[in-house]
């Protein structure tokens, strides 16, 4: 535990300059909490009462003004999942020699900025990127390939910098008694070093897919359509995802007054996956860290 | 008394430089076979530097660079063709800290073995007994052999470490201050552990405590700024220090 500096009471002057500046820094922590609970409660009141058992399990009809929306919650999820299948690999694998291999030099040097820059870059452009390249010249067209690739690497750089921190807290006094013991570097990078910083790399990865879960710019051009009446069956048919679903049901429909409380309701199932995944990251770490701890 | 043991291990001129910094300064040293060696010296003479040479640790710290000479079984070690994984593994080594992997105790113990492709289970299984009764901590873990190393205390973590360097049966072992993270019963513990293990490792220490290395050592070399000062049986150098250096040292007139 650390020692809270608050508990030690001064008197006169000094103590409440100080009371004034917790309570400053205790007020800016609090809107973390407030703008969460903000933001599901008003999704909660507005789309509650879209949400229903038929709602999560039927097919949109009329126009997408009545129905469910199973199609947008299967397609958000293929598409999340095909994004970490490309991007937890890859990343972790860059993670890895970055922190574990590279020394510094020039190539590790522009590798860096290659990430730093990719981090920068707004999704948007990844939408029109993927749209460039995987759609048009790998002949991926408006697919869940093409969708799932183009979010895989706009996550890329969020998941190399959680495997580069987990990495990093793994002490060197592993790798010095591993190779110690006559293990190769390989091994000691497979056997101890990655079971080590797994927690941390499979954090970051579910943090970083639930971001990916929710965008919209980089699949709109590339994998998400308007309207499917069919559930996707292979990785190169085109799929509804919810947060595209929202946008078209914000602003492109003709009937958007009457379609807010679908519009919030799907908002509210987007929010719930997002939540339920980080979730799942925060017991996925616990589990490991105290699989070999006391 | 060195010289009627076969020398195992020795250094000739082994100098050490971190970047432009140089620790060690032309170190010449032999190590007698089934012996224990302490080497002593003030904080920061270069006795960690110069025992992780034996066994090409310093390779894992940027900018080292070394001269010299390390010669085992005739060869220089320090050459860059060296295969340096299985040269660990004869040449096997002990921390300061107790630093057991994450993993079960058994999983520690066995980790060497199974790096190095020992994978049939029995033989597996007794030798990680054998290892940790050679490590006196086979009483103690025996039940409990599947839970994790890191529930274990420090000295009982630090003979698991012992059991885990012994398990891979290297043929020198290196110690840097073993025990000194430890209380004096699990000290005690340790220091026996060694006068075991020399009937059949070479043993090179590292230590702070100069009753430790009287206690544990036939020969003790001092360091003093990253030069070789005096070596000798450990007996003359405690009670006959030809060095002034090695005198103030050992009766404590040293900062
Ligand atoms: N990684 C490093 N980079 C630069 N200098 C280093 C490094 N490691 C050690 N040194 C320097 O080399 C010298 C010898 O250090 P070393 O750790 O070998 O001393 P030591 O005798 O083991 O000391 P102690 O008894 O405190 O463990 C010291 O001056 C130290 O500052
Ligand atoms: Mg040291």
């Amino acid at each position: 535990m650390t020692f809270s500096l608050s508990k030690n009471r001064l008197s006169g002057k000094r103590g409440t300059v100080q009371s004034i500046w917790f309570a400053l820094f205790r007020g800016a922590a609090a809107i973390n909490v407030l703008a969460l609970f903000a933001v599901i409660l008003f999704m909660v009141i507005q789309g509650a009462s879209a949400i229903n058992w038929a709602f999560l399990t039927e097919m949109p009809k009329n126009s997408m003004t009545e129905g469910g929306i199973l199609p947008c919650i299967i397609g958000t999820i293929c598409l999340a999942l095909g994004a970490l299948a490309f991007a937890f690999p890859v990343g972790v694998a860059t993670a890895i020699y970055l922190n574990e291999y590279a020394t510094q030099g020039k190539r590790v040097a522009m590798i860096r900025f290659a990430i730093t820059n990719l981090a920068g870059v707004p999704s948007v452009v990844f939408g029109l990127f993927g749209l460039a390249f995987f759609c048009t010249v790998l002949k991926l067209g408006v697919s869940l390939l093409s969708g799932a690739l183009t979010l895989g690497i706009m996550s890329l750089p969020v998941i190399i910098g959680a495997s580069e921190e987990a990495l990093k807290t793994v002490p060197n006094t592993y790798r010095e008694a591993s190779l110690g013991l006559g293990a190769s570097k390989w091994q000691t990078i497979f056997r101890v070093v990655v079971p080590s910083a797994l927690p941390g790399i499979l954090t970051g990865s579910i943090l970083a897919l639930g971001r990916a879960a929710g965008e919209t710019a980089p699949i709109m051009f590339t994998g998400a359509v308007f309207f499917t009446p069919d559930l996707p069956t292979s990785v190169f048919d085109e799929v509804m995802a919810l947060p595209y679903h929202i946008y078209v049901l914000a602003t492109a429909g003709t009937h958007i007054g009457e379609t807010r409380p679908l519009q919030y309701g799907t908002a509210l199932v987007l929010i719930a996956l997002v939540l339920g995944m980080n979730l799942c990251a925060i017991i996925v770490r616990s589990r490991l860290r105290n699989r070999n701890r006391i | 008394m060195t010289n009627e043991i076969e020398t195992i291990i020795h250094t000739q001129d082994l100098s050490l430089f971190y970047g432009d910094f140089q620790a060690l300064h032309d170190i010449s040293l032999p190590f007698a076979q089934r012996q224990v060696t302490a080497l002593i010296g003030p904080s920061g003479c270069g006795k960690s530097s110069f025992l992780r040479s034996l066994n090409r640790m310093n390779d894992l710290t940027s900018g080292t660079r070394s001269e010299g000479a390390v010669i085992f079984e005739g060869t220089n070690i320090l050459e860059k063709k060296i295969d340096v994984v299985s040269l660990r593994r004869r040449i096997g080594m002990v921390f300061q800290k107790p630093n057991p992997f994450p993993k079960s105790i058994y999983d520690n113990v066995a980790y060497g073995l199974v790096v190095n492709g020992i994978k049939n289970r029995s033989i597996v299984a007794a030798r990680v007994e054998k290892s940790l009764k050679q490590a006196a901590l086979w009483e103690e873990v025996k039940d409990r052999l599947h839970k994790p190393a890191l529930g274990l205390s420090g000295g009982q973590q630090q003979r698991l470490c012992i059991a885990r360097a012994l398990a891979v049966e290297p043929e020198i072992l290196l110690m840097d201050e073993p025990a000194s993270a430890l209380d004096p019963i699990a000290t005690q513990k340790i220091e026996e552990l060694i006068l075991e293990l020399k009937e059949r490792y070479t043993i090179i220490i590292v230590t702070h405590n100069m009753q430790q290395a009287a206690r544990v050592s036939n020969t003790t070399a001092f360091f003093y700024m990253g030069r070789l000062v005096e070596v000798g049986s450990t007996n003359a150098l405690f009670t006959k220090p030809v060095k002034k250096e090695t005198e103030d040292y050992i009766t404590g007139r040293f900062g």
